[in-house]
């Protein structure tokens, strides 16, 4: 492939980046989730009982993974394209011969890469703390993929229109954090009364987590269609938006 | 071929600052071009679009017969960017940089290991290729940025005010490498506010004002426009009043010192022998400012007049 070069050197220089700084992209969920594991698996979970017939720690486990994969895809891709763009360096690859579509995916393929390896490392805590038996590997590895691709671009929207660091703390802080826990981490849309239950099939992380719950360990609030559905749609939009952004120039053009 | 042709390129930036009023320009390939204007006449703006880093308004540019819009990847390979400003990760070793920008142009690791070599040692920065750029001088760090533009080896480079900042020792050796690099056949644009460089350098001129290119021609048909010199004499005696000699101008700064302004026609020779007649004996003379900088001056003052 004709861009090959290109995308290899963008990817391998993301995965760098976070490494080198591994204990602020690696160590800290791995310390929180054991926390999640702990307090709220162990400590709490084991006086609710079970939730749609899974025990409380089975049931929060893929939450807390998906709940990780997506923090980090996020955090990857609006930092590190940010700080490209804080530093001017963006400008090695604008003079060069790559196309934005190479751009994009090199990026996003940082943030697939640090979201799935925190993922691994949240799952591999959580073995400490509980055995779980894969449902369906296809299915939580193509949801865990999709889900990180996902939120990989909406990091690199945010970091295209962020014009100042607080610019690439706001979404993070006010919207995926909110959406996250409301998505059924924790509970089941089940356990909520009727209005809020509608509100919160509006929210899509919702179909997301319970796909990913589905495929580890069975149990789900969605249909796992209309998960795909609603994460592949979004996937081609918020592709569609990056790739006329970058097409544009805008926020890393004059 | 031309290594550059723009026509009538336009920029009007989004809150109706024009930058650019169509200019045109052209510059062969092989040449070593100065590209001069003062501060906000739509150098970087230019150069910017050169780049890719900018959106032109309307208008056209093409490197080496590639044009921006319809070629842009051929565009892009034959040329090389070195920014007025240091813009690579300060987190990254020296290879690094050089290495990824390798890597952009598609270059495969065994010869972008190999020219990531030779570029580091043209540039003598091979001794800190492992060291992480933000402890770098800010004359290493100019090099570095060099060597990362010459890594692909570009037929077009662009040095935007390369020397900004730098002393006179280092000024001196990225002069040599840009002689070198343009004696190996490499199409060289430089910008510049130090005039004698540009003067001592470049063999070709474009002096941009206002979004407009006031003044396109070689170096020695434009300084041969000069109709009129200053100079300083320093003298060996001390003067209590100012000397007159007819045909030109002097102006005593101190008593030992002093302004002349010599018309071509008349020359220096003539200068001397009325000094002498005056019995003024002068120790040692200088240009009062460069050459270049005088027209420079004169042609800005003309584009803003107009």
């Amino acid at each position: 492939m004709k861009y090959s070069i290109a995308l290899r050197t963008i990817i391998v220089k993301e995965i760098f980046r976070f490494v080198r700084i591994w204990p602020q992209t690696l160590l800290p969920p791995a310390i929180t989730t054991a926390l999640y594991f702990l307090i709220f698996g162990k400590l709490i979970g084991d006086r609710i009982g079970t939730v749609n017939g899974a025990t409380y720690m089975d049931y929060i486990v893929p939450g807390v993974i998906l709940m990780s994969v997506i923090s980090h895809s996020y955090a990857n891709v609006v930092s590190s394209f940010y700080s490209t763009k804080f530093q001017r360096n963006i400008e090695e690859l604008l003079v060069a011969p790559v196309p934005s579509w190479v751009i994009l995916s090199g990026y996003v393929s940082g943030g697939i890469i640090r979201g799935l390896l925190v993922g691994l490392v949240v799952a591999l805590i959580s073995m400490l703390f509980d055995d779980i038996v894969i449902n369906n590997l296809t299915i939580t590895l193509s949801v865990a993929v999709l889900t990180a691709t996902l939120f990989s671009l909406a990091g690199f929207i945010n970091a295209i229109l962020a014009e100042s660091f607080d610019d690439i703390s706001i979404i993070p802080n006010f919207v995926l954090t909110p959406l996250s826990y409301l998505g059924g981490v924790f509970y089941s849309v089940s356990m909520l009364p009727g209005i809020w239950q509608t509100l919160s099939k509006g929210n899509p992380i919702l179909y997301m987590i319970n796909a990913f719950r589905f495929g580890l360990i069975g149990v789900t609030d969605v249909n796992i269609e209309l998960a795909y559905i609603i994460t592949g749609g979004f996937i081609v939009l918020l592709a569609s938006i990056s790739l006329l952004l970058l097409h544009k120039g805008i926020g890393i053009k004059n | 071929m031309n290594a550059l042709s723009i026509r009538n390129l336009r920029k009007t930036y989004n809150n109706g600052f024009e930058a650019l009023k169509g200019i045109n320009l052209d510059v062969e390939e092989g040449d070593f071009f100065a590209l001069l204007g003062p501060n906000g006449a739509g150098k970087s703006t230019a150069i910017g679009i050169i780049s890719s880093l900018v959106n032109s308004s309307s208008g056209s540019v093409s490197i080496f017969g590639h044009d921006l819009k319809t070629d842009l990847s051929r565009a892009k390979s034959c040329l090389g960017m070195v920014p007025q400003e240091v813009n690579f990760n300060q987190f990254d070793t020296v290879r690094s940089i050089v290495m990824n920008q390798a890597g952009y142009y598609g270059m495969a690791r065994k010869l972008a290991t190999q020219r990531t070599e030779y570029c580091l040692k043209q540039m003598d920065l091979w001794d800190k290729r492992d060291t992480v750029s933000r402890r770098l001088s800010g004359g290493m760090k100019r090099r570095v940025m060099i060597a990362r533009a010459m890594v692909h080896a570009p037929k077009l480079l662009i040095l935007d005010e390369p020397t900004a900042g730098v002393d006179i020792e280092i000024r001196r050796s990225m002069w040599k490498m840009m002689q070198s690099l343009n004696e190996s056949g490499t199409t060289i644009i430089l910008t510049t506010h130090y005039l004698e460089e540009a003067e001592s350098l470049c063999r070709n001129i474009a002096i941009i004002d206002q979004g407009k290119i006031v003044e396109h021609s070689d170096m020695a048909s434009l300084l041969a426009r000069i109709n009129i010199e200053h100079f300083v004499l320093d003298l060996a005696e001390p003067l209590d009043k100012t000397p007159v000699i007819p045909g030109y101008q002097l102006e005593r700064v101190t008593d030992k010192v002093l302004n002349v302004e010599v018309p071509k026609k008349l020359g220096l020779n003539q200068l001397f022998v009325q000094l002498s007649a005056l019995n003024i004996k002068v120790l040692s003379l200088k240009n009062k400012s460069n050459r270049l900088e005088q027209l420079f001056m004169d042609l800005i003052d003309t584009s803003t007049a107009g």
